[in-house]
């Protein structure tokens, strides 16, 4: 199993223009890692981080569009990889922290801690599906992860984390919002 | 020939798709997001998914559509939710979340399915249909109610002063789209 926030910040060395979508755990771990305004953080309605990130990816295809989803949070939107697969944005890679759990929401577990989500990206259309248990494995396969034409889905098979405090109102502030518009208008990294 | 009763049932006047789409385009939108509407589904969706100006996206639930409108904002992409009443009352969260509070252009076309011809919402016999108008308000959402050809009109301004001032709307279609 991966530490999450050692892998992110392995991933943040790594990283450059891509915009990075971010939700719940996940986006707590790296805002304290790459606060930077090519984030964008999914609030509002939890599940939508591949669709935000779908929209994104479709908007700006100069850009690789990064999502860091939960398991929890995908299984509340997995239709979305069907409409990935169809819409097969090449810029699009859709990473998934796996713990089993709702750890934002407490760390109740997820209904089948068991389920196949590379499985089901796969099934769904998304050939470039693959599940990932280390974190050498992940730096192997980093580069990859940031250059194969997309849809690219990884399923990260991470130890749970945390239950800490998440600094939402930071994550959501509109300026957050504004800071990437202003970035992808200045074409800056 | 139409009997009397057909006649008294009929709608007094035509709600053209065609016209509707043009308004649309009118607006600047160029993508639609969509879950199938049995209500504008002749009129509305099947030319639309056949219009090389128009790229539709289809997706599985309507509150991808919200997910994917804000995302595209980024690109300033106008976009245009087009869902039945349902659809609206099953991603009123996602519209809450992203749309409201966060005061973003989330253009919603919205089928009043099985909506009696020439009848206002609020006063369909339907449950479903008399709290669409009442959700939107409570939102926040503005919203115009497209009954004939002589609405479609408003449809053009109510997404322009949505993206111009970066707020959600809504256009309600009530009548059928032939």
């Amino acid at each position: 199993m991966i530490n999450r926030a050692e892998l992110l910040r392995f991933f943040a060395t790594k990283i450059t223009d891509e915009i990075v979508v971010a939700t719940y755990s996940s986006a707590s771990d790296w805002i304290n890692i790459a606060d930077r305004p090519l984030n964008y953080f999914s609030a509002g309605a939890m599940g939508l981080a591949s669709s935000h990130a779908l929209g994104l990816a479709l908007a700006r295809p100069e850009r690789r569009v990064i999502v860091l989803d939960g398991d929890g949070s995908l299984l509340m939107n997995l239709g979305s990889l069907v409409t990935i697969a169809k819409m097969a944005p090449t810029n699009l890679t859709h990473f998934v922290f796996k713990n089993g759990s709702y750890e934002a929401n407490g760390g109740h577990p997820i209904p089948n801690a068991g389920t196949d989500f590379a499985g089901i990206a796969r099934s769904s259309g998304i050939a470039k599906s693959s599940t990932i248990h280390t974190l050498d494995d992940f730096k192997a396969k980093a580069n990859y992860f940031l250059t194969e034409p997309g849809p690219v889905f990884c399923c990260l098979d991470i130890e749970q984390g945390p239950l800490g405090k998440r600094e939402y109102a930071y994550m959501y502030r509109p300026e957050q919002r504004q800071a990437l518009r202003d970035a992808l208008a200045a074409g800056k990294p | 020939m139409a009997t009397a009763g057909e006649a008294a049932t009929a709608p007094l006047q035509k709600l053209h798709g065609a016209n509707i789409i043009a308004a649309i385009k009118q607006s600047g939108v160029d993508h639609i997001l969509s879950v199938p509407d049995l209500h504008t589904s002749q009129g509305v969706l099947r030319p639309i998914s056949t219009d090389n100006h128009l790229k539709l996206i289809r997706v599985c639930k309507e509150d991808e559509c919200i997910g994917i409108a804000a995302g595209l904002t980024y690109g300033n992409i106008r976009s245009l939710v087009l869902i039945q009443y349902t659809g609206f009352l099953y991603a009123i969260n996602a519209i809450r979340g992203v749309a409201c509070e966060q005061n973003m252009p989330i253009c919603l076309m919205i089928g009043l399915l099985q909506k009696e011809p020439g009848v206002l919402p609020q006063n369909s016999k339907r449950f479903g249909l008399r709290i669409v108008e009442p959700m939107l308000d409570t939102l926040g959402i503005p919203h115009t109610h497209i009954e004939t050809d002589d609405d479609v009109e408003r449809i053009a301004p109510a997404i322009e002063h949505a993206y111009k001032h970066s707020h959600p709307t809504a256009i309600l279609i009530g009548g059928r789209a032939i």
